[in-house]
């Protein structure tokens, strides 16, 4: 099983662009409200149609602009589960999961259906409305429903952000193990990188309606490469950089020179770095170290996240960078510290 | 007064519930038709449809009762057709239903198509997603999520029925105990000078009228809890 994705759709404000191929795995796609994900779900799943190009699931071209193929989203294979799990809310749970056996004989349809219960764990609940269950058993029978209509291929809208946040661990898991058993290839929209990072293999980003390919999740995180995929990935410092040497560059913003460890390419126009990778200087040490002041201190429970500028005399405005660190690991209250960016740290970024 | 009542003809108020009943079902049936086969359309088709199907609402009944004429008369397309079969409509009981039906049945339309647009457009695209067809969709899913709605237009719509008067007087006349309803029996004993009689009928209609849409209110409340 697999997806060949390459389409374009005018949206409101911008153009929306994929280009994505994958196996059998999990595709984490990442990008902000409104950035198209969901779009492109729909497109794939035919209940939204591209302008331009063409899309193949399974080997079978669904869509196709040149050759005016457009399969109707019946016929796609394409097992969608909604953020709010679109339960048909007249139906029980039973009628719900059969109504996706339809078209099948009574026998095939009744063991389909008692299958799609019993591995969703619905056992019990056949005659329940869907506004009389948790959101929990809602996904489970969202995902009942999927089953039983057999897709080659499952996309997954935002399935876990509708749930109160002291449901999501144990839905997340369950999704985890129906997606583990699930062999055909999976699409997993979301804007939490870390739940994403968690269900996936590899990971697109949507950035200014483009998403071209999927990296290897861990890849991705160490090295995003541009700023749009920097900012997803969390990271909270990202600055425009200028370019000074093969491997310096300035920071207008910081006031900070910045040695990097590998050579600045032509195309890097911004420079980020996490939170937790700034560090107190070791003694001696000079390489990306300088004064801060620390304008501001804001307490989570497990974490401190501090607010600093460099000291250095320049110039126009120095904006603040984020130190984190984890509580417990006292520091003591002054107010000028010599931090350390390191090199092999920094976040060479592209527009 | 005793007396009075003893003397009244209560034709009419069976004649205007039966009409009502009636036409209440025929409106019910084609207004839940022309939103299913409204629905696989789009653009001008489905504008100039939509506006055909609520014409008879905002049109002055004359002008409703005058085309009806034309259609159901003796040389319209549809009356020829019927007075070949034997069957006069114009002036018959039919025609108090068909002229009811007509007024009524954009009240079932626009109050169901209203209900089925509010649908989250996710529940229709899962069940496309998971196979159902487009007329599976409408039937299995959207209508019996509809159904407040579709009981909120057939009450609208019997409401209506019950009060339809300037087409039922020009397609089916005034004749007593068989298309006189109780709008066209105020109307003629107003005429007549028979107050009393005609203010008999007006609070029986206002008490019906109280009743229905109170119904309506007390059931919609209900579905809301």
């Amino acid at each position: 099983m697999s997806i060949e994705l390459d389409f374009s759709k005018k949206l409101k404000g911008f153009v929306l662009r994929v280009k994505l191929s994958a196996g059998d795995e999990r595709i984490g796609i990442l990008g902000a409200s409104g950035s198209g994900k969901s779009m492109t779900l729909k497109c794939v799943a035919g209940v939204e149609t591209p302008d331009e190009g063409t899309i193949v699931i399974d080997g079978v071209t669904v869509f196709d602009s040149a050759r005016r193929i457009d399969v109707r989203p019946q016929r796609r294979k394409a097992g969608f589960l909604f953020q709010n799990y679109a339960l048909f809310p007249t139906m029980t749970v039973a009628e719900n999961i059969g109504i996706a056996a339809r078209g099948k004989g009574g026998r095939e349809r009744e063991s389909l259906v008692s299958d799609a219960i019993r591995r969703m764990g619905l056992e019990g609940l056949e005659r329940s409305m869907p506004s009389r269950l948790s959101g929990g058993q809602q996904q489970r029978t969202a995902l009942a429903r999927i089953l039983a209509s057999e897709p080659a291929i499952l996309m997954l809208d935002e399935p876990l952000s509708a749930l109160d946040s002291h449901l999501r661990s144990s839905v997340e898991r369950e999704l985890a193990d129906f997606m583990g058993r699930f062999a055909g290839t999976t699409l997993f929209v979301s804007h939490d990188r870390d739940e994403l990072y968690r269900a996936c293999d590899r990971i697109a980003v949507l950035d200014g309606g483009e998403l071209i390919g999927a990296r290897d999740k861990r890849e991705l995180f160490a090295n995003p490469l541009t700023v749009t995929a920097a900012r997803l990935s969390g990271c909270k410092n990202l600055a425009r950089a200028v370019r000074v040497g093969d491997k310096r560059i300035y920071v207008p913003d910081w006031n900070l020179a910045l040695v990097t460890a590998s050579e600045v390419e032509r195309e890097v126009a911004w420079v980020g770095v996490h939170g937790h990778h700034i560090r107190g200087a070791v003694r001696g040490e000079k390489v990306n170290c300088f004064e801060f002041n620390v304008d501001r201190r804001d307490s989570a429970p497990f974490s401190v996240s501090e607010y600093i500028t460099a000291t250095r005399e320049a110039p126009g405005i120095t904006r603040p960078l984020c130190r984190d660190y984890p509580i417990g690991v006292d520091e003591p209250e002054v107010n000028e510290r010599v931090y350390c960016l390191p090199p092999e740290k920094l976040l060479l970024l592209r527009e | 007064m005793g007396s009075r009542c003893a003397d009244m003809d209560w034709s009419p108020l069976a004649i205007s519930l039966k009409t009502s009943l009636v036409a209440t079902a025929f409106a019910l049936a084609l207004g839940v038709l022309a939103a299913w086969g409204i629905q696989p359309l789009s653009g001008r088709l489905r504008a100039a449809l939509d506006v055909l199907f609520t014409l008879p609402m905002v049109l002055p009944p004359t002008v409703l009762g005058f085309a009806l004429l034309i259609l159901l008369g003796r040389n319209g397309p549809i009356g020829k057709a019927f007075l070949a079969l034997g069957f006069r409509i114009v002036f018959s009981w039919a025609a108090t239903v068909i002229a009811a039906a007509v007024v009524a049945f954009p009240l079932v339309y626009r109050t169901l198509r209203a209900s089925i647009e509010q649908i989250d457009p996710s529940i229709p695209n899962a069940a496309r997603t998971l196979g159902l067809s487009e007329s599976g969709i409408f039937w299995r899913v959207a209508l019996p999520m509809s159904v407040p709605g579709l009981i909120a237009g057939s009450v609208l719509a019997f409401a209506r029925a019950l009060g339809e008067f300037g087409a039922t007087l020009m397609v089916a006349g005034n004749i007593p105990g068989r298309t006189a309803t109780i709008p066209i029996a105020i109307y003629f004993a107003s005429e007549g000078g028979d107050d009393r009689r005609a203010l008999a009928w007006v609070l029986i209609v206002m008490a019906i009228s109280f009743i229905v849409i109170f119904a309506m209110n007390l059931a919609d409340g209900r579905s809301r809890r």
